[in-house]
């Protein structure tokens, strides 16, 4: 089996193209990972300790089962109920769900990892608990939580390919589609190999080096 | 258990309404109680200082006042008004977290470790509660700020992070960002004892010009007797979650009556 | 039909399937652990070519992403002559992948011993070889199993992509039993049911009773 240039060449538009949908599914649900990890966060941390439990628990299933299996989970339970979903829209929601739990783990180590002093001197100056955790929790637990956000945004990147099980039309299933067609597996497969390599360790140093940033535009050392 | 809350009165009156007064407050976490049955009052313009062994309950005293803690008995008033509680009915209760905001604003305090908030300037520290709680413009508040900074020597360092202070620098500014407030009551929480010897001074000499040149009402746990001893209207020793005894600085440090304050002070002297 | 008879029926293929699941995962956690604690002692290497090399494994099987590797290993090492069985394909692209996470687990857990135990060892002149054996790993050991508990969950969980590749696991079973009945909220909500009893009613509480028999054992709590 003999590398083919000409081939190579000939699909390359084509699965670059499929990159810009890989990179979009993974900053859409990166996007909802993000926001709906900080309510699973705050969440945990009201006084309604039904909340709280309920919470954890949801966190803790999501975080225990395989996001493969919950992707077809909601791609296909929602038909039985009359709820039809385009694979975009499913996998989205299930990738988002899927990091919302490990995203939540995140923010809740950055808040917790902010001195109790601060919490004291807040009320010493007599904030509101929004105040608080807007101008002076928040701030502070970002730095310690930007190298785990940024791990796991790596990670929803490494994990769209599973979206192709739905037919997700990402790097993965064009590989599939052009591989299919043309009978030749050691091309498209390696290229997708090939492009996950290039922006993960990309995207890992530019993390290392925008957590250094913030935490010197803060005044944080 | 439900205290009677009915023989409290809604409101102190009369004349000589004490600036804080904390009446039978009781303190305890689980079996372990820190403060029994705790009588205390600080009249308008006082300097109380508070010493005594770990663990007697000092520093709770301080932290109740903050509504650090809650208490689990008695009431605390703060200028004629109840702190811990709030009237309903014509009964108190203990006070809801919009009430609790609310009147704990007339109290500052400072911390044995600053607090400082790391992300923000020496000035935007100070700015930070005038502009956000008081609702003051940001011109205002810099004003303020900066006058403050001015008094406790640390305008030329206003635009630090509290990382490149030292420690002395950084509760200079802790005590200009509680002043920002405009508290009535000020709480000094051990300011002194995380700090290097050498600039232990320059935190002393702040404490003591609000002392004499503002007349603020100061409630102060310290370790320092002979900066106690200076500065105090009345010193009140602790042991055990109770005054063990108070009095002026010269009758306690001079001719304590207890034997548990002879102990201390000798012990105290003997470190020294 | 009643979610019991539908159990009745269908029962013993999710029995089937937990079975290759279990069987997956435990091989998978060997070359996992193997691979794991070779790398990390290459990254920690005082030879150059061995540290690269294990620093280039590590990039590159963290930086490409799993489906990749497995389809990768599936469809394309056969074009060059070698034919792997799914099941050995699948328990393969798993225990490597999830053993280059490993490695930076053990590398930054022999790291984080503190440095007056390696001068305590060399002061009383014990050989590298004993130091490593004797002292460090039972400490870096200790250290890292809190994080291993994650790894171990996050390696079930990846154990369920074999199913892509054909090897007739628990993820494999659901999916053929929604082909054939439709019912998805039961096939994929029972496999969901089941990968979390694993995770949180078996693994996870193997983990915590070694994590606090290995404290005791080198005195910790």
């Amino acid at each position: 089996m003999k590398w083919d240039f000409a081939f190579t060449a000939e699909i390359l538009p084509k699965m670059l193209w499929a990159t810009g949908n890989t990179l979009l599914a993974a900053g859409m649900g990166y996007a909802i990972a993000a926001v709906i990890g900080l309510l699973f966060a705050l969440a945990q941390r009201t006084p309604l300790r039904i909340l709280t439990y309920i919470t954890r628990e949801i966190v803790e299933f999501i975080r225990s089962t395989p996001l493969v299996l919950q992707i077809f989970f909601v791609y296909y339970v929602g038909p039985e109920y009359g709820l039809y979903l385009s694979p975009w829209v499913a996998g989205m929601i299930a990738i988002g769900l899927h990091y919302a739990a490990y995203l939540s783990e995140v923010y809740r180590g950055g808040i917790e990892s902010v001195p109790k002093g601060q919490w004291e001197a807040c009320t010493a100056i007599n904030l509101t608990t929004m105040q608080t955790y807007r101008r002076i929790v928040l701030p502070q637990a970002l730095p310690p939580a930007i190298a785990g956000m940024g791990n796991y945004l790596v990670a929803i990147f490494k994990d769209t390919p599973i979206l192709s099980v739905i037919g997700v039309a990402e790097l993965m299933q064009a590989a599939n589609a052009v591989g299919g067609q043309n009978y030749r597996y050691l091309e498209p497969y390696t290229m997708v190999g090939v492009i996950f390599l290039v922006i993960s360790l990309t995207s890992a140093r530019a993390i290392r080096w925008f957590e250094a940033t913030v935490r010197r535009k803060l005044g944080m050392q | 258990m439900m205290e009677d809350l009915s023989s409290y009165p809604l409101e102190l009156g009369g004349p000589n309404i004490p600036m804080v007064r904390f009446m039978k407050v009781r303190k305890s976490y689980g079996d372990l109680i820190v403060l029994d049955n705790l009588n205390l009052d600080i009249a308008a313009s006082e300097m109380v200082t508070i010493i005594g062994p770990s663990g007697s309950g000092k520093t709770t005293v301080l932290r109740m006042l903050m509504t650090l803690e809650t208490i689990n008995g008695g009431v605390i008033y703060v200028d004629g008004k109840p702190l811990t509680h709030m009237p309903q009915n014509g009964v108190l209760v203990p006070a809801d977290a919009r009430y609790l905001r609310k009147a704990r604003s007339s109290i500052g305090m400072c911390f044995q470790h600053f607090n400082l908030f790391p992300h923000m300037t020496a000035i935007q520290n100070c700015m930070e509660g005038p502009v956000l709680v008081l609702g003051l413009s940001r011109r205002e508040a810099q004003e303020r700020a900066e006058e403050l900074l001015v008094m406790v020597g640390m305008i030329d360092k206003k635009d630090q992070h509290p990382s490149r202070l030292s420690g002395g620098q950084q509760q200079r500014v802790a005590i200009a960002r509680a002043l920002a407030m405009r508290p009535k009551v000020m709480l000094f929480d051990e300011v002194t004892s995380a700090l290097d010897p050498e600039v232990i001074g320059e935190v002393t000499n702040v404490i003591k010009d609000l002392v004499f040149k503002h007349r603020l009402t100061m409630l102060m746990v310290t370790h320092q007797m002979g900066f106690a001893r200076d500065i105090s209207d009345r010193v009140c020793f602790f042991y055990g979650g109770k005054i063990e005894e108070q009095g002026s600085p010269a009758e306690l440090f001079s001719n304590p009556k207890s034997k548990r304050t002879q102990q201390f002070l000798s012990a105290v002297k003997a470190a020294d | 039909m009643t979610y019991a008879s539908f159990l009745a029926d269908y029962g013993s293929r999710f029995v089937d399937g937990a079975l290759v699941t279990a069987i997956q995962f435990l091989c998978s956690l060997g070359l996992a652990v193997v691979v794991a604690n070779l790398f990390g002692l290459m990254l920690l290497s005082s030879n150059p070519t061995l540290r690269r090399a294990a620093v280039g494994y590590v990039e590159f099987f963290r930086g490409t992403s799993l489906l990749v590797q497995l389809f990768w290993l599936f469809y394309v090492l056969p074009l060059f002559g070698i034919t792997l069985d799914n099941f050995l394909t699948g328990f393969l692209a798993v225990g490597l992948n999830l053993g280059a996470y490993g490695a930076e687990l053990v590398r930054g857990a022999i790291q984080s011993v503190p440095r007056g135990q390696w001068e305590a060892s060399y002061a009383l002149s014990m050989s590298p070889a004993q130091r490593m054996r004797r002292i460090i790993l039972p400490q870096a050991f200790v250290t890292m199993l809190p994080a291993w508990g994650n790894l171990v969950i996050e390696l079930l969980k990846s154990t369920a992509l074999v199913a892509l590749i054909a090897v007739p696991d628990l993820m494999f079973e659901a999916r053929q039993l929604n082909n054939t009945t439709y019912l998805s909220t039961w096939t994929f909500g029972t496999a969901l049911a089941i990968y979390y009893v694993f995770s949180r009613f078996l693994i996870t509480p193997c983990m915590r009773w070694t994590e606090r028999v290995m404290a005791r054992r080198i005195g910790r709590a």
